[in-house]
């Protein structure tokens, strides 16, 4: 088979799988968990294939225009270079590891096969994103993500939380995604195009009559589908779906969607300044702002999401200083221990029977009850705090290292303000980063107090992908020379004074949280532990969505987050309190409009509505009364309009003649 | 002879007979009225046919063909009126009033409330 | 009516002119009774003479056939078979104080409005025609037997096969019903 078919089978795959799960879901049971997991499995092997053919050379570009569509074709089209093939193999390593998961963690759900379904059609809609090479294709996988997102968020729509969650994360991606679709005429009416290769083309021969604007438009999709300041709120919420879809949204696909655009069509944002300044200040303040609430939170998931959100920033950041090869091996690297992170955390909960850091740190031995969770986990925490030899650093630093050399004007794409407020935001997160996964680390496996509960052993297909998941999160950066060639071609490798700084400032987060740790742990007595779920023992998905009902404790003392954060602790806790500046920014007025709206239906439009249902009744009403059932009566209005009739036609006979 | 006076008397008889419609509550009154109207009619008919001096007297033998049906109707009108009289004790038309607005079960639970 | 026929000088009243108008009035007067007395048997009576003195104007008309048939068949026929229906329907013999129904004045009004434009048309119209009676007689029995076998022959047979269909409608309405006789 040509490299072609087997891209095209990429995306195919799932999708028909999807279709075939949601088909077969109730009438073939049997047959869910094999279409769930073969297609992707086999989208694995394809993606990898093409990876390895493309084998980060040319750019493979194939289109075939399915029919015409006016003045700006729009062809279903392939463009893969290093980029998408890389990220494809991600993404279909993260679904079916994602996949394998969930028929352990989902084992007894009712609803597992539209779950299983939806994941498929949501990895196939990633795949479309990443391959396509024509603008309005990949808009559509864009969108299929959005509702995707928001039916597997609200996956236990029984709760009021993912019921809430869902639907926000699917408005504000949407808010994003407005400004996004008009971006995406804006520039293909500049380019006169839709392809990439041409809008591309477009860019380089300076063909954009408006670059700023566009570029503005197109980082509001961005942002809400990255979950960048000041879009970034749904997703911390979206945690209220099940943990691999968090792993899923988080790691692979959702998120990465915008980073990758952004990706694809940096000329277009580095023909503008401005927008690469933006860019930059979203960048920075969504770095340090996400790693200090993730430094605040409880719910072990919400400490991830926030984490999701810096990470994201960082990639966001190597964007804004131009270097894409930086923010899609930092895509990559992120998407691996990332995925490792959440699905962890998921076998976590399961164990703890609660979602909460206090909760966990009151309970010891949680380490020895999940031993795979536990050592796959703190390879994940090092690669998140990019601690060397792991993945992060490497990713990590060829970001600080593009920031550096923006920020020296050895690179001229960016500005160098850009470059600046990228090196030092992101030293900054990196500080922090070592601190809140320090954190979370330590309260989660090193907590005092009553034996955590023993549930036996976790389900081997839960475990195993944690190991898979692992090699990349250890072994990725080591590749780093051989990538060049996959990315734009000019070195990752670190250099000695991020890779210093960066590693020093980690370390010195670490520490400090560390030693805050042990003083407040030593002056601390022993709390009693939270409560936990109540059915301890059932399948890990049901545990997880009782937990999410679980009240957490508002203060505990021992927590080394609010010792570090001190005043800013709550504000950081509240995710910045920007849901309510949303809430009176958006939802209030909108609320009022509606009930402005409501006012003005019922009060206003509806009495003429009812005054032209009275007025006809009342007709009726009237009529009603000459209906005597006399047929005298009725022969003699017969008659009478007869005789009025024939005087009229003779009148009127008489007037012509005369006339 | 002038043509007015027939017509004139015709169109009186039929006014006559069409009070007589509308107005008689027996209904083998009616009948008679009805039967008033017909030779209205007729009477035109003959007057027109004498005038025109038509070779085919249409117009005498429309009349005859009127009258055999006029014969026709009223043995039919009168069975119905039987069976009517029969049927309900009554031959007056004012008081069959079958096909009166009924109101409807919502009006008449209003109504009772 | 003839004030404005006089008045516009066209008339000199001939014999047969003036029967016609005072039997018109003698008939115009019976069908009056007929229709607002109120004994029931009465009306059929003066419908009698109603139709009686049709049959004379269409005499008058020279359309003698005509006018026997009309003797034979309304004053026969149609009167008796309607003084039947009055006696099986128990009509009150003598004054009926109900004679006429509620829908007295609008029939009034609507009879009087149709007699005005009639009257008006017909008079408008028919103002300066006259019939031409004289030369053979055009509704003698001969020529009515002729017209009415040789060209309206078929209508003719059709319609004994109407009065055939009117005949078993009548037998059928009126035939008492099996259980009505248990």
């Amino acid at each position: 088979m040509t490299t072609t078919t087997l891209a095209v089978l990429v995306p195919l795959l799932p999708f028909l799988g999807s279709a075939a799960g949601l088909l077969l879901g109730r009438t073939a049971p049997g047959f869910v968990r094999p279409l769930a997991v073969l297609p992707t499995l086999a989208a694995v092997v394809l993606a990898a294939l093409v990876a390895a053919r493309q084998g980060g050379g040319k750019a493979i570009v194939a289109s075939t225009e399915l029919t015409p569509t006016g003045s700006i074709p729009i062809d279903l089209s392939l463009y893969i270079d290093g980029f998408a093939a890389l990220v494809a193999v991600l993404v279909c390593v993260v679904a079916t590891c994602v996949q394998i998961y969930s028929t352990g963690y989902l084992r007894e759900d009712p609803r597992y096969p539209s779950y299983a379904a939806l994941v498929s059609l949501f990895t196939s809609a990633m795949l479309l994103v990443v391959y396509t090479g024509d603008l309005m294709v990949l808009l559509v996988g864009w969108e299929v993500m959005g509702i995707c997102s928001y039916f597997l968020v609200g996956h236990y729509w029984e709760t009021p939380e993912a019921r809430s969650a869902s639907l926000k994360a699917f408005l504000v991606t949407k808010l994003g995604d407005v400004p996004f679709l008009i971006g995406l005429f804006a520039l293909a009416t500049d380019a006169g195009t839709f392809e990439i290769t041409g809008v591309l083309g477009a860019v380089a021969s300076g063909g954009l009559d408006h670059p700023t604007l566009i570029a503005l438009l197109l980082l509001a999709g961005v942002a809400g589908k990255s979950a960048q300041f000041p879009l970034h709120t749904w997703l911390p919420d979206a945690m209220a779906g099940p943990t691999p879809v968090s792993a899923l949204i988080h790691a692979a696909t959702m998120v990465a969607a915008g980073i990758y655009f952004l990706a694809r069509l940096l000329p277009v944002f580095a023909a503008s300044a401005a927008a690469m300044t933006v860019l930059a200040v979203m960048a920075a303040i969504t770095m340090v702002g996400s790693a200090l609430a993730a430094l605040a939170q409880d719910d072990i998931k919400r400490v991830l999401a926030y984490s999701t959100i810096g990470q994201l920033g960082y990639m966001a950041g190597a964007l804004a200083v131009g270097d894409r090869g930086a923010a899609v091996f930092h895509l990559v690297s992120h998407g691996a221990f990332k995925a490792l992170l959440f699905l962890a955390a998921g076998v976590v909960i399961h164990a703890a029977g609660t979602n909460s850091l206090t909760a966990m740190s009151r309970m010891s031995g949680l380490a020895r009850r999940i031993p795979d969770a536990y050592w796959t986990m703190t390879v994940a925490l090092l690669a998140l705090a990019a601690i060397p030899p792991f993945a992060g650093f490497f990713s990590k630093e060829a970001v600080l290292v593009a920031a550096e050399h923006t920020a020296f004007g050895e690179r001229d794409v960016a500005p160098a303000g850009a470059g600046w407020t990228v090196l030092v935001a992101g030293l900054l997160t990196a500080l922090l980063t070592a601190a809140y996964a320090l954190r979370l680390w330590l309260r989660t496996f090193r907590g005092r107090g009553a034996e955590a509960p023993d549930h036996g052993r976790q389900p081997i297909a839960m475990t195993s992908v944690l190991w898979v998941l692992a090699i990349p999160s250890l072994g990725f950066g080591l590749t780093v020379t051989y990538l060049d060639d996959w990315f734009d071609g000019h070195p990752l490798t670190p250099t000695l004074t991020t890779a210093v700084l960066g590693t020093g400032l980690a370390v010195a987060g670490a520490a400090v949280t560390y030693a805050v740790w042990r003083t407040l742990a030593a002056r601390t007595p022993v709390a009693a532990p939270v409560p936990h779920v109540a059915h301890p023992d059932a399948e890990a998905g049901q545990v997880e969505a009782e937990a999410l009902h679980l009240p957490h404790p508002a203060e505990d003392p021992a927590d080394p987050g609010r010792a570090l954060l001190g005043p800013l602790h709550g504000p950081a806790a509240d995710g910045f309190h920007l849901d309510a500046v949303y809430r009176t920014a958006f939802v209030r007025p909108v609320l009022a409009a509606a009930s402005l709206v409501r006012f003005l239906d019922r009060e206003v439009v509806d009495t003429y509505v009812r005054a032209a249902g009275d007025s006809a009744k009342g007709l009726g009403w009237l009529v009603r009364r000459a209906q005597t059932g006399n047929v005298q009566t009725y022969l003699s209005a017969l008659l009478a309009g007869s005789v009025v009739l024939a005087i009229v036609a003779v009148a009127l006979a008489n007037a012509a003649a005369g006339a | 002879m002038h043509l007015a006076y027939p017509a004139v008397l015709a169109a009186l008889l039929f006014a006559v007979g069409l009070y007589g419609v509308l107005a008689r509550r027996n209904a083998i009154l009616v009948l008679m009225s009805v039967e008033l109207m017909l030779n209205a009619v007729n009477l035109n008919l003959v007057a027109f046919d004498v005038w025109l001096r038509d070779t085919l007297h249409a117009g005498q033998a429309l009349t005859l063909f009127t009258i055999a049906v006029a014969a026709a109707e009223i043995g039919i009108g009168l069975a119905i009126v039987l069976m009517v009289h029969r049927n309900r004790g009554t031959s007056d038309v004012d008081r069959l009033r079958d096909t009166k607005e009924q109101p409807s079960a919502e009006e008449k639970a209003e109504a009772a409330a | 009516m003839n004030l404005a026929a006089q008045a516009h000088g066209f008339l000199s009243p001939t014999g047969v002119e003036i029967a016609f108008v005072l039997v018109g009035i003698a008939t115009l007067g019976a069908a009056l009774v007929t229709v607002t007395t109120r004994q029931l048997v009465h009306a059929a009576l003066w419908l009698v003479v109603a139709l009686g003195g049709l049959a004379v104007e269409y005499l008058l008309l020279t359309a003698e056939f005509i006018a026997w048939v009309q003797v034979l068949i309304y004053v026969g026929s149609v009167v008796v078979l309607l003084l039947f229906g009055l006696m099986l329907t128990k009509a009150p013999i003598g004054r009926s104080p109900d004679a006429d129904s509620g829908n007295r004045p609008v029939a009034l009004a609507v009879a009087v409005a149709a007699a005005a434009a009639l009257v008006w048309v017909v008079v408008d119209a028919f103002r300066t025609t006259w019939i031409d009676l004289d030369g053979p007689a055009q509704g003698s029995t001969s020529v009515t037997g002729e017209f009415l076998f040789q060209h309206w022959v078929l209508p003719f047979e059709a319609l004994s096969v109407l009065l055939l269909a009117a005949l078993v409608g009548a037998i059928v309405l009126s035939r008492k019903k099996k259980e009505d006789e248990n």
